[in-house]
């Protein structure tokens, strides 16, 4: 009995000895790892990190900026539930979401199969398809507004097809929207694009051999291997599209200031409307929790389904 | 089965060439419209190219509003806010994937997590927040408060990830402490996502008109994207001279590009920012 006790006194000791040794290399270990985050998490923390938590109580609030604040509970929410505008909003945000992120997708993943195959001038015309993305939004909306003017490009084309009544895009209220999508789709298609092709890249050219081998065509090569192959780029697509959707501002606040009337009134552009124009910092903020409850619960939403869909090799 | 292909070519190389040029077409009216007076931009029977070139579109655009003035501007936020957030991004980057410490993925969660948060959302709280520190309408204020995304942090992450433990190990070995390792193996190896995160962050502050909308009163601290739109609230009518200082705001995003785009590619590829 009075060994194994000894024997383990003696373990004890070796343990904590260890242990102790362990302990400065892991505060060794902390301070450098911490000294390289530090400078990005400052920076991150004051600026980012610090507002979003003042924008959660900002919400509950009423507050012009300049008077003190008064706490009110869920008074703003109340309010923004009962404006029209901000309801519209909501709907308005998700009609252009889904249709930008479908079409953005197909687009994204269609041209980069084009262009992922062994051809002259690629270089060329992936270039060509991915400088949209990087033209100022200032300069977009000007030339497409003028495209889509009734006297525009656009309408002109579609009356000379035979088409009688063109859409009044912008300045309809029932084209507005898709007019906004189509901008939109033609502005992020290449970045998504480079994605794709990233990813394409990466696909064993064995897969298609020993698919050819098989006698598999063309069609099924591309339904049984390429699609499931970037499944897990699919999902980062759809999750970035999604986010990026849904917070649209400069391009649509440049093409139609949310007009005409408030038919494109987006959720950021409601947000943006309560704090600089109507200087109502409380509702803006809470305009801006659902924003951001949507976002998130939809970011989760998609996380969720990421494993009945996306394999992973 | 030869013959098969070449007609599979020419389709693919005209379907490629009409989807180019409709992805071009805004940009070459862009272009076009520089070049011409009102009257002709606007005119029925489009032409692309003018019968007169009126070049002075863009000399007159220097003059009309302090146009160099605000490209200096553009020049010196976007490469002051693009060095920090490449920097300070791969440098946190680094410690996110390579050292081991306590509490590291918590942390690193926050990061993450933040990127799903629109700019909407905390945009007031910030603006109220510079506005006590007068940090409103001062160049100061949008650099620190565009210089630290998580973006960044994340992108040059799923890089380092990539790379081997053995190599640092190796590094450690030969006496090079964590810094070294930092400086002399993983950044080096790390070009192509420096490459990439420096176009994304030229590219995003380059253009960006929300920020300086909202945080530049004065005439002297604007930038190139507000002295465009300067010109469609004041000159409304003057098309040629807007997209006269459109296509030059171009330039600098294009040069970037193509200067980077060798390794862009590569640089999604290998920062696995393709999910």
């Amino acid at each position: 009995m009075i060994l194994p006790s000894l024997c383990m006194k003696g373990e004890i000791h070796l343990e904590a000895r260890t242990s102790k040794k362990r302990m400065s290399l892991n505060a060794r270990n902390t301070l450098v790892g911490l000294s390289f985050i530090l400078p990005n998490f400052i920076g991150f923390f004051i600026f980012v990190l610090i507002p979003v938590v003042f924008s959660l109580a900002l919400s509950m609030a009423e507050w012009d900026g300049y008077n003190p604040m008064k706490f009110v509970g869920l008074d703003n929410f109340a309010a923004i539930f009962k404006d029209r505008v901000f309801r519209g909003s909501i709907w308005k945000t998700a009609y252009f979401s889904i249709f930008t992120v479908l079409f953005s997708m197909c687009a994204s993943l269609g041209l980069a199969v084009l262009l992922n195959q062994k051809m002259k001038g690629k270089g060329f015309f992936r270039c060509a398809i991915f400088f949209p993305y990087v033209a100022s939004n200032v300069a977009v909306a000007v030339v497409w507004n003028f495209l889509f003017m009734d006297i525009g490009p656009i309408n002109n084309m579609l009356r000379s097809i035979g088409i009688e009544n063109p859409p009044g895009w912008t300045a309809s209220s029932d084209w507005v929207i898709p007019a906004l999508i189509i901008v939109n789709v033609w502005k992020n298609m290449g970045y998504f694009m480079i994605v794709y092709l990233a990813a394409l890249q990466d696909i064993p050219e064995s897969l298609y051999e020993a698919a050819k081998i098989d006698g598999a065509n063309s069609l099924q090569r591309f339904k049984s291997i390429t699609i499931p192959m970037l499944t897990p780029s699919t999902f980062f697509v759809v999750m970035m599209l999604t986010i990026n959707s849904f917070k649209v501002f400069d391009l649509v606040y440049l093409m139609t200031q949310g007009g005409p009337g408030n038919a494109s009134t987006m959720m950021s552009q409601y947000i943006y409307n309560q704090a600089f124009i109507s200087w109502s910092y409380g509702r803006s903020s809470a305009a801006a929790m659902i924003l951001f409850l949507i976002v998130a619960a939809l970011t989760a939403l998609q996380f969720r389904l990421e494993k009945k869909w996306v394999s992973y090799m | 089965m030869k013959q098969r292909n070449i007609g599979y070519k020419i389709v693919m190389y005209v379907l490629l060439i009409v989807l180019t040029v409709i992805t071009l077409m805004p940009l070459l009216w862009m272009l076009s419209a520089s070049i011409k007076a009102d009257s002709e931009v606007f005119s029925l029977n489009f032409s692309w190219l003018p019968e007169v070139p009126r070049w002075d579109n863009y000399s007159r655009i220097w003059s009309k509003i302090p146009l160099l003035t605000f490209t200096f501007n553009s020049v010196k936020l976007t490469v002051i806010i693009t060095f920090i957030q490449v920097v300070t991004s791969s440098f946190a980057a680094y410690g996110f994937s390579k050292c081991r410490f306590r509490g590291r993925d918590v942390l690193f969660l926050f990061y993450v997590a933040t990127i799903a948060i629109p700019w909407q959302v905390y945009m007031l709280p910030q603006y109220s927040m510079m506005n006590k520190m007068s940090l409103v309408d001062s160049h100061l204020g949008y650099v620190l408060m565009q210089s630290f995304t998580a973006f960044g942090v994340f992108l040059m992450r799923q890089f380092f990830m990539s790379l081997p433990n053995e190599l640092l190990e190796a590094g450690r070995i030969d006496g090079l402490s964590e810094y070294g390792n930092y400086f002399r193996i993983a950044l080096p190896l790390s070009k192509p996502s420096v490459a990439t995160l420096t176009i994304f962050s030229f590219v995003t502050i380059w253009n960006d008109y929300m920020g300086p909308n909202i945080y530049f009163n004065s005439t002297e601290n604007k930038t190139i994207q507000l002295g465009i739109k300067m010109f469609i609230s004041q000159y409304s009518t003057e098309y040629g001279l807007v997209m006269a200082a459109s296509v030059l705001s171009l330039i600098p995003v294009l040069i970037i590009f193509l200067s980077g785009q060798k390794f862009f590619v590569q640089g999604v590829a290998s920062s696995g920012i393709k999910g």
